[in-house]
């Protein structure tokens, strides 16, 4: 056979350039492409992805149940299904959302193609170029190239510990009113927040759930991460709070089970429900048939609960393990939060650090975090990180902390330097070359340390 | 040309290893259409061990920062004994490190923005921060804050007081020890690209609307329009094309290379810096410039392999 003639790469970009929709320009920049497309590499300690750790998930469970698939329904497990999912895979939902306090009737569940997909087909039921989206300042990073390409003009509430601040949102709304800006929807993860890791409190959602009744707008809410709680007592979700009137609710398998299979499902009005069922259909005809009788089998298995409280245990000891070592390694002027669950931890550090360039920094020495400004769309978040807790072993989170620990306090002590305000150091002499240096290789600086060890 | 194996360096592991990835990929797709072997390598630890295994007659350098543009790869081509595109190690060394080619600029007599350069060392170890409350004196503001060795716009900004001067240096020290104050210069960017010796058309970039002082809408498609031949007098584009070939004899760059420059008010071409491996990706300026003078991607390429094997 004759080899294919090269076609066009994506590197041709420009020969087309002509012919995209405006839509598709992206909003990331390229600095902060070029830094992220680095953090891939196999050396370096990624504390950047959302990963959950499927390496804990037993490969004799999965053989068993995708057995169980092939000999009791591999012609449906081949075939399309329903563009809502299959019956039995959106009544097993409801059973793993009653986990969450929620009763859900599984008509009012669709199916979709990871959680990820009802943002996007929310987006594509409710807007339109240059509709307002409020949403909570960081906001899931993974959201902001959704709502950019539906053209969304995004108003981002800032946050405390308790969650989005939900006096400033009715501000906030108050305002886009006068100016004739009537949102479409307020996109929220109130449970242990991406990248925020902090939690609505209960009188905030009860006030959320109010404003969402009382201004007639809808509340996205996102929970990929409710049961992934460490401590502290269970919220309501804002669609038990809401009674299924505003409030349209993204759940996921990928933080329970796995992010492989690529199932999530939405639970909505069923005016809403009926445009996200004609938008799946034009995107995807239906879920995978495959995952969901996997799904259903695995479920019915009975072990999930026994796997997600495993994953509990396994988050919150690196979750503790990240904790500590930001406590021993950053320096005072900086904060972060202290998530009761989920993934992630949001740290902010003195403003005059850039945690973009800081990124940079941090690559040298083969560890990488989510520059701040990659959860905003309005260019805040500078001076923030978002660090993953789930994808890394305890000891990667404590050398990865480590690490940033070091670049951060080099930083502050520049800064000091460059302002004048702390006093420059005694000119060191030159290390005298004994044997003992010449064996030990002894760095005179910790930056010289940090290039030579490889991963911890 | 009889049909030669071509080592295409690319990747490797400075923060322009995307444009890297680009340029490569497209200098392979050029090589294969003109009946050469390609074989890409993104450089990494195999680098020698791939280089000795592809046994090439020629290595095409495409690789951009660290490591490609600063002469380190060069060096090591060098002790392989294999021939490679673009310019030899010291004249990739200069011309990589703004700091030292604006003196040998300056020194030559070429205009160039009067500028400062910093070493991290001399505010840890020396005590300049002293120096900057009154810096103004010596360098008027606003200035350009840039990392001495760095193609792109990470840690570039722009201080317009003495107080941003200090997140400004913080910034640009995150990508290197060695940083340039310079002086702003308003004018016309342009870009001229010169081929064994010979200046290209002129490129004009002109920054759309958007934010003046951000950096990164020059490196965003949509966000920077390119006119090729700049609408220049042909006075202005002779004087400023001379300009652009004297920089690249005076730094030694052989083969091709792009200089750019600010075109001020008063008609003097300022030149900010020298490219001893200019991108080769589609919205890169020195292929717009060959395409402009008539030399389309292919033989662009083609040209520079040539110049390799000539030395």
């Amino acid at each position: 056979m004759e080899p294919r003639p090269p076609g066009p790469a994506a590197r041709d970009l420009e020969r087309y350039a002509g012919l995209f929709a405006s839509r598709t320009r992206v909003m990331t920049s390229s600095a902060m492409r070029d830094l992220m497309a680095i953090t891939e590499r196999p050396e370096v300690i990624s504390l950047a992805g959302g990963l959950p750790d499927t390496s804990t998930f037993p490969a004799e469970t999965l053989a068993a149940v995708m057995a169980r698939v092939a000999a009791d329904s591999s012609a449906r497990a081949l075939q399309y299904g329903p563009t809502e999912g299959m019956f039995a895979t959106r009544e097993a939902i409801t059973r793993v959302m009653a986990h969450e306090g929620a009763d859900v009737d599984p008509e009012d569940v669709i199916v979709t193609t990871g959680g990820q997909q009802v943002i996007d087909l929310v987006c594509k039921a409710l807007l339109d170029p240059g509709d307002v989206v409020v949403a909570e300042g960081p906001t899931y990073p993974g959201a902001v190239p959704t709502l950019s390409t539906y053209q969304a003009d995004v108003v981002q509430i800032g946050m405390d510990a308790d969650g989005m601040r939900v006096d400033e949102l009715e501000e906030t709304l108050d305002r886009l009113e006068r100016e004739g800006r009537r949102p479409k929807f307020i996109y929220t993860i109130p449970t242990f927040q991406n990248p925020g890791g902090v939690t609505l409190s209960l009188p905030r959602r009860r006030r959320l759930v109010e404003v969402a009744h009382e201004r007639e707008l809808i509340v996205l809410e996102d929970n990929p991460y409710g049961m992934l709680r460490f401590e502290g007592d269970r919220l309501p979700t804002l669609l038990e709070l809401d009674g299924g009137h505003f409030v349209v609710y993204a759940g996921t398998f990928s933080k329970i089970l796995s992010p492989g299979i690529r199932l999530g499902w939405a639970v909505a009005p069923r005016p809403v429900l009926a445009k996200l069922n004609l938008g799946a259909q034009a995107a995807t005809l239906c879920p995978s048939s495959f995952t969901q009788l996997f799904v259903n089998a695995y479920l019915e298995s009975g072990h999930w609960e026994g796997y997600v409280a495993q994953l509990r245990e396994l988050y919150r000891a690196r979750r503790d393990v990240m904790l500590e070592a930001l406590a021993a390694e950053l320096p005072g002027e900086a904060h972060w939060t202290h998530p009761q669950g989920g993934l992630f931890v949001w740290a902010t550090l003195p403003d005059f650090v850039d945690t973009t360039d800081l990124l940079a920094l941090a690559l040298h020495r083969n560890v990488a975090f989510v520059p701040g400004r990659a959860a905003y769309l309005d260019g805040r978040g500078g001076s923030s990180m978002r660090l993953n807790f789930s994808g890394s072993s305890e000891d990667e989170i404590r050398e990865g902390v480590r690490r940033i620990g070091a670049i951060v306090r080099e930083q502050v002590e520049l800064y000091g330097m460059l302002t004048g305000t702390t006093a420059p150091r005694a000119p060191e002499a030159p290390a005298p070359r004994t044997d003992l240096a010449d064996v030990l290789a002894l760095p005179r600086r910790p930056r010289e340390d940090d290039r030579r060890r490889g991963r911890g | 040309m009889s049909a030669l194996r071509v080592a295409v360096l690319k990747g490797g592991r400075s923060l322009e290893r995307q444009v890297s990835l680009v340029s490569g990929g497209r200098v392979e797709d050029a090589l294969e259409r003109l009946g050469h072997e390609p074989v890409g390598i993104d450089a990494g630890h195999d680098l020698v061990e791939r280089l000795t295994a592809a046994r090439p007659d020629v290595v095409f350098i495409a690789l951009h920062g660290r490591d490609g543009e600063d002469g380190t790869v060069q060096e090591l081509l060098e002790a392989l004994g294999l021939p490679y595109t673009g310019p030899p190690p010291a004249a990739c060394a200069i011309s990589r490190d703004k700091a030292l080619a604006k003196h040998v600029m300056r020194d030559a007599g070429i205009a160039t923005p009067d500028f400062l350069v910093f070493d991290e060392t001399t505010f840890k170890d020396f005590g300049a921060a002293a120096l900057l409350p009154a810096l103004g004196d010596r360098l008027a503001f606003p200035l350009v804050v840039k990392p001495a060795h760095g193609g792109s716009a990470l840690g570039v900004r722009f201080a317009g007081t003495p107080e941003e001067l200090a997140p400004a240096l913080l910034a640009a020290f995150s990508y290197d020890d060695k940083v340039v104050l310079e002086r702003h210069v308003t004018g016309r960017e342009l870009a001229i690209s010169v081929l064994a010796g010979e200046p290209l058309p002129v490129v004009e970039a002109v920054p759309q609307g958007e934010d003046f002082y951000d950096f990164e809408a020059r490196y965003e498609i949509g966000r920077t329009v390119f006119h090729c031949p700049a609408g220049l007098e042909p006075d202005a584009a002779r004087e400023a094309q001379a300009v652009a070939v004297r920089v690249v004899e005076l730094l030694g760059l052989r083969g091709c290379a792009r200089v750019d420059l600010l075109l001020d008010a008063d008609g003097v071409p300022w030149v900010l810096e020298a490219n001893a491996i200019p991108g080769l990706t589609e919205t890169s300026l020195l292929p717009q410039a060959a395409e402009a003078a008539g030399v389309g991607f292919d033989e662009l390429v083609a040209r520079v392999l040539g110049l390799a094997l000539d030395e």
